[in-house]
């Protein structure tokens, strides 16, 4: 199922399909591990709601919901 | 925090002079990898280390012990070369454009794939270089292990396996900065590779290199023009090579990538990242059974819904409290000590025969302020400090910028500022130092202009004292007070915040990530002494070069005579009507006026105003200084004006220094200045209403 990266539940890892266009924090989450074909892994949310923290290449990334709404992946199918 | 006295004093605004001769040694890396811990071991500097991203801002130098001739130069940690922030940007142009003869590459185990990404950028542009994977022990106890020599044949360059907290490891590390290796170098699209050779048969020959060709052809197409012409007149490429080879980069774009500079950089960084995926895959283990990539446990409590707040607002009161319990007896043993001091001087020179003109600005001025600033403010800054620096050192800082982003968000702030915030309870100059770690130039500035909301070193002394007399007796009931405090300091600083973002500072929230690190179990003895000696330096420093003229210099105020008076009283008069229209008085602003140079010195400055500098007795027990207040007409109302005043008034001339520094800008400068001080007469004057209209 594809959705936004947003959009997973706690616990739910999804694989990473593709980033949409917004050049200076594209780049930046690509670098920092977020990049096409990598398993990500919602940890949990901030006590008030957001950042979200992912489970990215062994590393632990918060991340604010707005920047969370660019990246498009694929669940894996239970 | 765990601040030195070197990396927070006026040296850490000054760069280390640096050997130009010998080798010079380059760390670089991912942040939070154990660069500066490595570094320290190697260099025996005390380069302020922390479990968080960001911690090093600004480049140091350092001379390798065990090394002849080495120089090794720490470089902030950096996600990958092309990031635009500001710190990563100096590593960066650090590594484009710096003179050195080796780069050591340092990686977390426990995360290659992502480290070698950075690790394969570097060695794209610098193949002599080291790779350094380091916290393997950490790595072990996730159930990872990293087989060095595998990764050693993969990538052609010489690698190294370290644990930076184990004792000795660094010797590793120096022998193999005399190896050399043969880099296997990155395959990119065959597009590219064939625009490489058209760029290199243009610029060989002419004094570039096959290695400086193909990193000039690269960056003409993944990074901006300003970049690329830089990088050009470094390499000695003339004007009219530079738009052929320019031409010849746009050629490509257009006819290949649709005219997209996104598509070509995504195919470049991708081709780097599939080649850190290989070499990351060919030399780990992972024992599956073992491999905790779900949350850390205490996280569950310190970031969980319900217990993240609450443990914040315990953890503060709990540190507060030890510091406060634990200042008493010290205290009060430092304060005898100098009152012994001080008769012992005021005797001895009068017994050989000084006279008192001499004597009494020695011992009444400098000896008896020098001593109050050490007996107040030693103590209690050298318990609070290891306390923050082991909760720096175990990696909840970042917890707290986590947990509290979304209120920095919703004034159109960064979270980040939360941790520039905890700096600056330390010392606010550093705190405006690390401000660097926020990467949009707006919210960079919010940070730096509120930063002196948060009560540095030198005052909290100040609060404990006036909050131990007219507040609370008890341990418990002060530190619920000052922590009170705090988080009335944490509210006004998002509202000023919130307003600075919709008046002179506009813009909406910024992207912001945030590296959540491992915990990290730190030595806990060790850092409890290094804290604490440090922290002695550091206040015994200031007291000598601050503490001690001031006495001086007040001594002089108040014992020479202008017109009928001493001039410390006429300049206490003349403060007066705007003093008590605050709900203070002449003495304390003048105090606060005087106090630029550090706060320190504001509670003895006023205290000279109100005994004239004349004959006391042991003036600085609580309850001598109680009498002292109250005799000269202090009241609840006086205390709680002279706390809010105490957090919000300009910050000392360290940090406005700082702040000119950092932004470039006077007027900046001048807003650090006046938003504070603003904030606290206006909050003065309510307060000083709210009273009247209570009683």
């Amino acid at each position: 199922m594809i959705v936004k990266m947003s959009d997973l539940k706690k616990g739910e890892s999804a694989i990473i399909k593709s980033l949409s266009n917004s050049s200076a924090m594209r780049r930046r989450l690509i670098d920092i591990g977020f990049s096409e074909g990598a398993l990500v892994t919602l940890l949990c949310h901030a006590p008030l709601s957001d950042p979200s923290a992912y489970s990215i290449k062994g590393s632990i990334i918060a991340l604010r919901r707005q920047d969370a709404l660019l990246i498009t992946v694929e669940k894996e199918d239970r | 925090m765990g601040l030195t006295a070197s990396s927070s004093g006026a040296s850490s605004l000054k760069e280390i002079f640096c050997d130009n001769n010998g080798r010079r040694i380059l760390l670089a890396g991912n942040p939070n990898v154990g660069k500066s811990t490595l570094f320290n071991s190697l260099t025996g500097l005390h380069q302020h280390t922390g479990n968080w991203t960001g911690k090093t801002v600004g480049r140091a130098y350092g001379k390798c012990k065990g090394c002849v001739g080495t120089t090794l130069i720490d470089l902030p940690g950096c996600f990958s070369l092309y990031s635009r922030s500001e710190e990563e940007r100096v590593a960066r142009d650090c590594l484009y454009f710096e003179k050195y003869d080796k780069a050591v590459i340092v990686c977390d185990a426990s995360c290659l794939e992502r480290h070698l990404y950075l690790a394969y950028q570097i060695l794209e542009i610098f193949p002599n270089s080291i790779i350094c994977v380091n916290l393997a022990d950490e790595a072990k106890k996730k159930g990872v292990t990293v087989d060095i020599s595998a990764l050693s044949d993969f990538t052609g360059v010489p690698c190294v396996l370290t644990s930076a907290k184990k004792k000795g490891e660094e010797k590793k590390l120096i022998s193999s900065f005399d190896k050399t290796g043969s880099y296997r170098p990155i395959t990119y699209s065959e597009e590219i590779e064939n625009y490489i050779n058209d760029i290199n048969s243009l610029l060989i020959g002419e004094g570039v290199t096959r290695t400086q060709a193909r990193v000039m052809a690269l960056r003409l197409l993944d990074s901006d023009g300003d970049f690329c012409r830089r990088l050009a007149s470094e390499l000695g490429i003339e004007e009219s090579q530079y738009s052929e080879i320019k031409a010849l980069s746009d050629n490509l774009i257009k006819s290949v990538y649709g005219g997209s500079v996104d598509a070509v950089s995504d195919n470049i960084s991708s081709s780097v990242m599939s080649r850190a995926k290989s070499a990351a895959l060919c030399c780990t283990k992972t024992e599956k059974s073992f491999f905790k990539s779900g949350m850390p446990i205490a996280d569950r409590l310190l970031i969980g819904k319900l217990t993240a707040f609450p443990i914040m607002l315990v953890l503060l009161f709990f540190i507060l409290w030890i510091t406060i319990k634990g200042a008493n007896y010290p205290s009060a043993l430092l304060r005898d000590l100098f009152v012994k001091i001080e008769g012992l001087a005021a005797s001895g020179l009068r017994y050989i025969g000084v006279p008192n003109v001499i004597s009494a600005p020695i011992c009444e001025g400098i000896i008896r302020v020098t001593g109050w600033v050490i007996s107040v403010m030693l103590p209690p800054m050298a318990i609070f400090f290891p306390l923050f620096t082991l909760l720096e050192d175990i990696g909840y800082l970042p917890r707290i910028a986590f947990n509290l982003d979304r209120c920095f968000k919703g004034c159109n702030a960064c979270g980040k500022q939360a941790l520039t915030m905890c700096m600056g309870l330390g010392c606010n100059a550093a705190g405006v130092i690390g401000c660097r770690i926020i990467d949009s130039p707006r919210e960079r500035a919010i940070a730096i202009l509120t930063n002196s909301f948060m009560p540095c070193n030198g005052r909290f002394p100040m609060l404990i004292a006036i909050i131990g007399i007219f507040f609370a007796n008890s341990g418990i009931l002060s530190a619920i007070a000052l922590a009170s405090v705090i988080v009335l300091a944490v509210a006004v600083t998002l509202l000023i915040s919130k307003l600075l973002s919709l008046t002179v500072l506009k813009g909406v929230p910024s992207s912001f990530t945030l590296e959540l690190p491992s915990y990290r179990m730190p030595n806990i003895t060790q850092v409890l002494i290094r804290s604490v000696l440090d922290r002695t330096l550091f206040v015994l420093g200031r007291a000598v070069s601050v503490a001690a003229p001031t006495g001086l210099i007040i001594w002089i105020l108040s014992n020479t005579d202008i017109g009928n008076a001493p001039i410390l009283s006429s300049l206490t008069s003349f403060f007066d009507p705007l003093g008590k229209f605050m709900g203070l008085d002449g003495a304390i602003l003048l105090g606060f006026i005087l106090g630029l140079p550090a706060n320190e010195i504001v509670i003895p400055i006023i205290l000279m105003c109100y005994t004239s500098g004349g004959a006391l007795a042991d003036h600085s027990s609580l309850s001598e200084l109680s009498s002292i207040l109250v005799s000269n007409g202090w009241s609840l109302i006086t205390a709680v004006n002279f706390i809010i005043f105490t957090v919000f008034h300009w910050p000392c001339s360290t940090t406005v220094l700082t702040v000119k520094k950092e932004t470039g800008s006077i007027k900046k400068a001048l807003g650090s200045v006046i938003i504070p001080t603003a904030v606290g007469v206006v909050l003065c004057l309510i307060s000083r209403a709210a009273f009247s209209l209570f009683s």
